[in-house]
């Protein structure tokens, strides 16, 4: 692949200056080898990974660390497609689903590991981790584990997990004289929102981005502790429900009076560069944000936030759980040297080397026990690091809401339908917080969107 | 100075006015392209910042460079292969006597009303089966596809004003087709063919859509990887801009250069 | 793109065919010199559009990969019942069709006044031309991020500039944002058409209506603007084309929101969002009826024009 590669990116210049067809063509057909995993590569030469992920700061880390991978295992090259989510998604499942085999590690959420693991889209990684001491593959969280495993075989392992919370900038709190409870409600939190908004900074950032991983990881959780939920356990669409309803009345109504300007602009970055720049006094979003917060060299705010539970109405509990694991096609050619990458950049060194290259706040969170227990990161994440844990462990996914549920999962309904439903009902969102739809008739057509999805599973 | 004087300084003042307003987008991301990166998203903006070439560096960085080099083959493969085909159908079409001339042509120009969107699932999974997603050269191929009918348009308006004399003489004189065409046809049109090529690559250098689709990283082009710049880490304005002025160069200069040809190609040879 | 329609009736004769076996001969030749283009055309864009057709009449849903098989018109039901059809239809003439006239309008008033003769018109040309050179791609990122963007976009630091509030154009204006930035790339090219043609007028004429004392607005709207026709119609059809397709800066921008789906973006939505891939061939085969009806009646306005081999001669 290397050489193919090689050859191309030399002659395809040539083939543009000469302007003769001939060479061109040649040119070109070299390009085509470079498309195709070579096979024989694996054997001698070079082999070059293609990962794709998500553009979040602690995969931009992973791509800066990588030649450190590199250099241990100086025949595999490692090249990062890095992607907003949406568009991660979109690309990643098209790939899969379709044997496409353009990626040799996928970056893959909670949600789809389980499906894509049931349609024999992944390989069984269990027995190259078990099988190496070193790993040790029972230090991998519990609960986010579980996730990902699929008939006692585990099909993707965590890069980092992460459930959600309430973080608040002390600061601005401080000065409107305004105190936040390490428990609070919705109602506590939107009153708050209100009484610190101003023209300089707005109350609080939620999501509105259109996307079922955008705005509906939030809403979801604030659906599902206001008594509401997507389906009933017998896979009944309930987003007619009043308590549906009245949620995302509270979330558009509440984003409407304190919360960020444009908001089907905002999804989890831009939270971030409005938090981050001490423009929202508050923000309710992934745990693995803390660590992005606390860091003074992108953060304004670095040891002003503090952080409390994900609020609440009728739960005792509202956080959201999830991960961003890496995972390897069945498709792939490349499965020996991305098992290789795979567990370099999920194991304890990496996590040293996080550590120590670029700062300890910047570890990947919620992907290890052992994580927790190094001095220095427990040192540099002690404003967040403990907290998040608790969230994480104390969430539950067999019925995060008031009533059963038919799946387990938190911010998201673990089946196929459901992305294609959280996208096309998010979109209709956007017309609400635009105000140019009323929320009614949006719930009615998603009601109808969500039938049609839970009858499939009937 | 007389009223008509006066009159006509400030029509061209509100022209200038106009025209800068419209660049101005282009030299605000050139501008900011050479900030630093905590300067590029300011409220105020930033009008004197600390010049620099950070924003540059870290796009070669990202490994620009083989993406540039796909999009250049794509475009110039494409540009090469729809003007060997175009030329001899066009000239078939304008020239030589073939039937159904107007069915040939409207067929061509109909393919290029569809939304490409229309047929990309088969199209997809058509290379995939054959081991062509993230394949340049297949990305090429489908350029060729979608751009040889704009190509098949303007040849033939340019070759009808060949007069036909000229062809008639060659023929008398017993020349055969190729010296026909490349002796005495081609020279004449040259400037045409220039025009086709131009505007075809200016199309596959800026195709978004199939490149999106099909590649992933082997062979992605300039345009989808444009987008990766929006970085979930905070700033990537100044970065993003750097990224997004090396992409537009190649094309922003033949425009500029070879703007005779940019008018008459654009209007499918319509205009002289 | 599908063939089968007639094309539009001849307006004049064709150039009569010499005669005799050199016909025969010629005709040989003019086929082999046609043909690779034409296969070319018919199998990169005919025969995908045929495994549409086949598509649309299969009920499979990638992420299902077990349960896919024959389904009949199932899929044009789904399509025809839901709205998303016809709402991105819509969206499609409402984009197309605003950005359309409003490039040919400003592209107008870009022509005259770059027809005139004054200090660095070759330079004001030039800037002009640049934005129809851009990358949509990059078009779209630098509008979003840089002059969009609610809280430091230069969009809004204007408005503040004269006293107007900020406005979140994203989430209140989508549809505008998508125009503007059509409008931008699309002005030039408009203005590129119509400048070629003022500038094929018939001087003497104009010299002749100045003698008579007739104003330039007059001049304008009775010798140009007639004079201009058939370079609208060049400009309109052409620009109608490629804005019919457009989808990066919906992709880019607002990602189908605000009224801004149009049907290339429904249609990439449904086949690798939604991976409904029936579904998606079914509102592929739509899409092509429908342009099928726009083409034929844009194809016999670009034959008229184009019959007379060019204007402006």
């Amino acid at each position: 692949m290397m050489l193919t590669k090689t050859v191309r990116r030399k002659a395809a210049p040539a083939g543009a200056a000469a302007a003769a067809l001939a060479l061109a063509l040649t040119a070109c057909a070299g390009a085509g080898g470079g498309g195709d995993s070579d096979p024989a590569a694996e054997g001698g030469g070079t082999v070059e990974l293609t990962l794709a992920t998500v553009n979040n700061p602690q995969m931009k880390d992973m791509e800066e660390l990588k030649s450190a991978f590199e250099e241990e295992h100086p025949d595999i090259k490692v090249n990062f497609v890095q992607m907003e989510e949406n568009d991660l998604r979109d690309a990643v499942t098209k790939d899969v689903a379709t044997d496409g085999g353009q990626y040799d590690i996928v970056t893959v959420g909670s949600y789809e590991v389980p499906i894509w693991a049931g349609n024999g889209w992944l390989t069984d990684l269990t027995g190259d981790l078990e099988s190496d001491a070193d790993y040790d593959v029972d230090d991998l969280f519990e609960p986010v584990k579980d996730a990902l495993t699929v008939d006692d075989s585990l099909y993707a392992v965590p890069f980092y997990g992460e459930s959600s919370m309430l973080m608040y900038n002390k600061e601005l709190l401080d000065e409107a004289g305004v105190t936040m409870p390490e428990h609070p409600t919705w109602q506590e939190v939107a009153d708050i929102a209100r009484q610190v908004d101003s023209d300089d900074v707005d109350g609080i950032c939620l999501r509105g981005k259109p996307g079922w991983g955008e705005v509906f990881a939030p809403l979801t959780t604030v659906v599902q502790t206001f008594g509401g939920s997507w389906y009933d356990d017998q896979w009944n669409a309930q987003v007619d429900s009043p308590e549906f309803a009245e949620a995302v009345q509270f979330y558009v109504d509440l984003v409407e009076d304190a919360g960020e300007a444009d908001p089907v602009s905002t999804g989890f970055t831009e939270c971030l560069n409005n938090v981050s720049q001490g423009r929202s006094a508050m923000w309710v979003d992934a745990t693995v944000a803390a660590g992005l917060l606390e860091d003074p060299e992108s953060s304004q705010v670095a040891g002003k936030m503090g952080y409390a539970h994900a609020p609440v109405v009728e739960t005792e509990e509202s956080g959201w759980l999830w991960s961003w694991n890496l995972a390897i096609p069945e498709t792939t050619q490349n499965r020996d040297a991305a098992v290789e990458f795979v567990k370099w950049a999920t194991s304890k060194e990496y996590h040293q080397l996080v550590g120590t290259e670029l700062g300890w706040s910047r570890v990947p969170p919620g992907a290890r026990n052992s994580t927790y227990e190094i001095p220095e990161y427990e040192e540099a994440a002690a404003s967040f690091a403990p907290i998040t844990r608790d969230i994480m462990l104390a969430v539950n996914p067999e019925q995060p809401g008031v009533a059963p549920q038919a799946w387990t999962g938190i911010q998201y309904v673990t089946i196929p339908e459901f992305q294609d439903l959280g996208n096309q009902v998010s979109q209709d969102l956007a017309d609400v917080f635009a105000g140019r739809s009323e929320l009614a008739p949006v719930l009615e057509r998603a009601q109808e969107l969500a039938q049609e999805a839970g009858d499939a599973q009937k | 100075m007389t009223p008509s004087r006066l009159r006509g300084s400030l029509v061209t003042a509100v022209t200038w006015v106009l025209v800068l307003a419209f660049f101005f987008p282009v030299a605000w991301m050139v501008f900011t392209a050479f900030k630093p990166e905590h300067q590029a998203a300011t409220v105020p903006p930033t009008f004197a910042p600390d010049f620099t070439l950070d924003g540059f560096d870290a796009v070669f960085n990202r490994d620009m460079l083989p993406y540039l080099i796909n999009s250049l083959s794509a475009s110039v493969g494409s540009t090469l292969l729809v003007l060997v085909l175009a030329v001899p159908a066009a000239y078939a079409l304008s020239i030589r006597p073939v039937v159904n001339v107007r069915d040939a042509l409207f067929f061509f120009i109909s393919t290029r009303f569809m939304p490409v969107a229309a047929s990309i699932i088969p199209v997809y999974l058509l290379l995939q089966s054959v081991g062509g997603l993230d394949n340049i050269t297949w990305l090429t191929i489908l350029y060729v596809g979608v751009n040889l009918p704009i190509a098949v348009w303007m040849m033939r308006s340019f070759l009808a004003e060949v007069p036909r004399e000229l062809i008639e003489a060659a023929q008398l004189d017993g020349a055969r087709l190729g010296t026909e065409i490349f002796r005495v046809v081609l020279p004449i049109v040259m400037p045409g063919v220039a025009a086709a090529g131009l505007i075809c690559f200016i199309f596959a250098w800026n195709e978004f859509f199939l490149a999106n689709l099909l590649t992933a990283q082997v062979a992605r082009t300039t345009p989808p990887f444009l987008t990766s710049f929006v970085d979930g880490r905070g700033q990537f304005l100044a970065v993003l801009s750097a990224a997004a002025t090396v992409a537009i160069v190649p094309v922003v200069l033949a425009g500029w250069i070879a703007q005779k040809q940019l008018v008459r190609g654009l209007a499918m040879g319509a205009i002289k | 793109m599908t063939v089968l329609m007639t094309a539009p009736t001849r307006r004049r004769p064709r150039r009569p065919p010499p005669a005799g076996s050199g016909r025969a001969r010629g005709l040989a030749v003019s086929r082999a010199l046609l043909w690779p283009a034409l296969a070319t055309s018919i199998v990169l864009t005919q025969i995908p559009f045929v495994l549409t057709i086949y598509y649309s009449l299969q009920r499979w849903n990638m992420l299902r990969p077990g349960d896919r098989g024959f389904t009949g018109l199932d899929n044009y039901v789904s399509v025809l019942s839901d709205g998303s059809f016809l709402s991105s239809l819509g969206a499609t003439v409402a984009v197309t069709g605003s950005s359309v006239v409003l490039s040919t309008l400003l592209g107008m008033l870009f022509a005259v006044l770059l027809d005139r003769s004054f200090l660095g018109r070759g330079v004001a040309r030039t800037l002009m031309i640049t934005p129809f050179l851009v990358m949509p791609a990059a078009a779209a990122l630098v509008w979003k991020w840089s002059i969009f963007d609610a809280a430091t976009g230069m969009a809004n630091w204007g408005l503040g500039l004269v006293g107007l509030p900020p406005v979140a154009w994203n989430t209140e204006l989508p549809m505008v944002t998508i125009i503007v930035v059509l409008t931008w790339q699309y002005t030039p090219f408009a203005m590129l058409i119509l400048l070629a043609g003022l500038q094929a007028q018939n001087k003497d004429v104009l010299e002749a209506a100045a003698v008579d004392g007739a104003g330039a607005l007059r001049t304008f709207g009775s010798i140009t603007l007639p004079h201009l026709r058939q370079y609208v119609e060049i400009a309109v059809l052409l620009a109608s084309i490629m804005l019919l397709q457009v989808f990066d800066p919906i992709a880019i921008m607002t990602r189908g929101t605000g009224g801004t789906k149009t049907l290339s973006y429904l249609l990439y939505e449904r086949a690798f969002i939604g991976l409904e891939v029936g579904e998606a061939a079914a509102y592929g085969v739509m899409t092509v009826l429908v342009t099928i009806v726009v083409a034929s009646v844009a194809l016999r306005t670009l034959f008229k024009v184009f019959s007379t081999e060019g204007v402006g001669r």
